[in-house]
């Protein structure tokens, strides 16, 4: 199991705790959606496991060599082109020069940006900033990826290209890939299971299984984006006093 | 928790639901794979990123950038012979264009014009480039270490806003009439406001771009370096705009001041002969020469590199520049 997540919480100074009694397990090359609504410590969660945050209390495990993480807007330095925006990357991780002109071509082509990796991120489109982003994260080149709404922003046409893209890039390879989203039918299309995180304080409340024919079997999919989405709900209701 | 229902305990639910919970069996919208494939979807992608594009615009000469200064150049020049035209003030206190020119002829023909402003901008450089190398590290320096910033901060500040000219007696005594002295006002000039430009740079950075260099795995100095300094440049070349700026007349000030012994013949030591020769027309050529060298530097050196800057960022739409 490369994440496990032990009876995890945190709270940030007195304030009430924000990530409550937190236990998860995801296992190796798993797909996992991260579901709540808004002020349920999801983004807490993933910087804990990102090592950008510390836990209060529980234990935690994850590997050594770290996480990969992808941000909500894409986070590209504007003074790099997009190559070298992943070049730095493959540079921080100690790539050789050489190296890191070949690798980052390969990546850029992954993402079906190829022929952009000369362009400066203000000259790319939400879309393709994002890719970009997600090629920089490959090139981090750690089996952890962590995922923070990145595709919040984006237009409808763009973000559903961008789920297909994502699932080829997992299954192309085989990255754990821990994706926080508020978006249920999101949740739905890419995770293998989806984890619902309740509210002030974050705790996983329930999950559910997403298989191969919920990805093409919109009836079978929406069925399960309805017991989600009513699951979410009441959890939402308990906060109505 | 107290507002918690649903005890932690109890198993989570696995699993496709079953009949369990009719209630919840209505169906919703749902999203589900799009594409057909591979090719398909780098089809799709590559027309999306076409759409979502702008098209590359040609970058044409604009000539109104070039002739709206030079027309109101004319204006001044004409405005000024025409005031000095009505002789209403004695023509030797207030000189008219042409007289300034001929001036201009005279200091040029024996040479002092071109002395002057070789040794002036030379010091200028020099000293600007040496603030440069020592404000730098030192900017750097106070803005990621918060105790040191804590501890420095107030006084470099305090040093920008004292004027630098304060230090020209300090520095005669201590180094003569010599060019330490001149480079020593320079630097107590120019050293503070680069590095208060460099502070200010960082403290602009997006909190995000640290982030990302920390997941990156970014050590302290590669963080300072690569990711840090560039994403400050911004605010660090204003900062070096107005080193350069604070250089430059702190030079003048020093020249003016400090005349004689081994310094050499400046721009600010040509004023001051213009002053003790109560000639009008030498101390105007001198302000000239002087302003002449400041807008040269900014439109050949700064303007273009900051424009550079600014057009890589896509920062530059929409300004008036």
């Amino acid at each position: 199991m490369p994440v496990v997540l032990e009876n995890l919480g945190k709270r940030f100074g007195d304030g009430a705790p924000v990530l409550d009694d937190v236990n998860a397990s995801i296992a190796q090359g798993e797909f996992v959606a991260l579901l709540g609504a808004s002020g349920c410590g999801k983004s807490t969660l993933l910087n804990i496991m990102a090592g950008l945050e510390l836990p209060t209390s529980g234990a935690l495990e994850v590997p050594s060599d770290g996480a990969a993480f992808m941000f909500q807007d894409a986070a590209l330095f504007p003074w790099l082109t997009a190559r070298e925006n992943i070049e730095l990357a493959l540079k921080l991780r100690g790539v050789g020069k050489a190296e890191r002109r070949t690798k980052a071509n390969e990546l850029l082509d992954l993402v079906h940006l190829g022929g952009a990796g000369d362009k400066r991120p203000h000259e790319l489109s939400g879309g393709m900033r994002q890719r970009v982003s997600l090629a920089r994260s490959l090139a981090q080149d750690r089996q952890l990826l962590l995922m923070d709404e990145p595709f919040a922003a984006l237009d409808a046409i763009t973000r559903d290209l961008l789920h297909d893209e994502l699932e080829r890039i997992w299954k192309e390879t085989g990255r754990t890939i821990v994706f926080v989203t508020h978006n249920v039918r999101e949740a739905v299309r890419l995770g293998q299971r989806v984890l619902l995180l309740s509210s002030r304080p974050g705790r996983v409340v329930q999950e559910w299984n997403v298989t191969e024919e919920h990805r093409t079997d919109a009836g079978l999919a929406g069925q399960l984006t309805g017991v989600i989405t009513a699951r979410l709900r009441e959890e939402i209701r308990r906060h109505a006093k | 928790m107290p507002n918690n229902p649903t005890p932690l305990a109890e198993a989570p639910v696995t699993g496709e639901v079953s009949g369990a919970e009719p209630e919840t069996r209505k169906i919703h919208a749902a999203l589900t794979r799009s594409s057909t494939g591979s090719e398909d979807l780098r089809e799709l992608e590559a027309g999306l990123d076409s759409l979502q594009s702008d098209a590359a615009r040609a970058a044409r000469v604009d000539w109104s950038r070039i002739l709206l200064p030079v027309a109101a150049l004319v204006v001044l020049v004409l405005v000024w012979q025409f005031y000095v035209s009505l002789g209403l003030k004695r023509r030797d206190l207030v000189p008219g264009p042409l007289d300034v020119l001929g001036q201009f002829g005279t200091l040029w023909g024996d040479g002092s014009l071109q002395e002057a402003v070789w040794t002036s901008l030379q010091r200028g450089l020099i000293g600007f480039l040496i603030s440069v190398a020592i404000a730098t590290p030192i900017g750097l320096l106070l803005a990621q270490v918060a105790p040191l910033r804590r501890a420095f901060g107030p006084l470099i500040s305090g040093l920008q806003v004292l004027p630098s000219v304060a230090w020209v007696p300090a520095a005669i005594l201590w180094f003569g009439i010599t060019d330490a002295t001149v480079y020593f006002v320079v630097f107590m000039g120019a050293i503070p406001s680069i590095i208060n430009g460099l502070i200010s740079g960082v403290d602009q950075i997006p909190p995000q771009y640290r982030s990302v260099g920390t997941v990156l795995g970014a050590n302290r100095l590669q963080m300072a370096l690569q990711i840090v300094l560039p994403a400050a440049l911004p605010g660090y070349l204003s900062g070096l705009k107005q080193g350069w700026a604070f250089s430059w007349r702190s030079l003048m000030a020093a020249e003016i001041i400090a005349v004689g012994g081994t310094i050499g013949f400046g721009l600010g030591s040509m004023l001051n002969q213009g002053r003790d020769l109560a000639d009008m027309t030498i101390v105007m050529s001198a302000i000239l020469l002087i302003l002449a060298v400041g807008i040269l530097i900014e439109l050949l050196v700064f303007a273009p590199i900051e424009k550079r800057l600014l057009r890589r960022r896509g920062l530059l739409a929409g300004s008036t520049r």
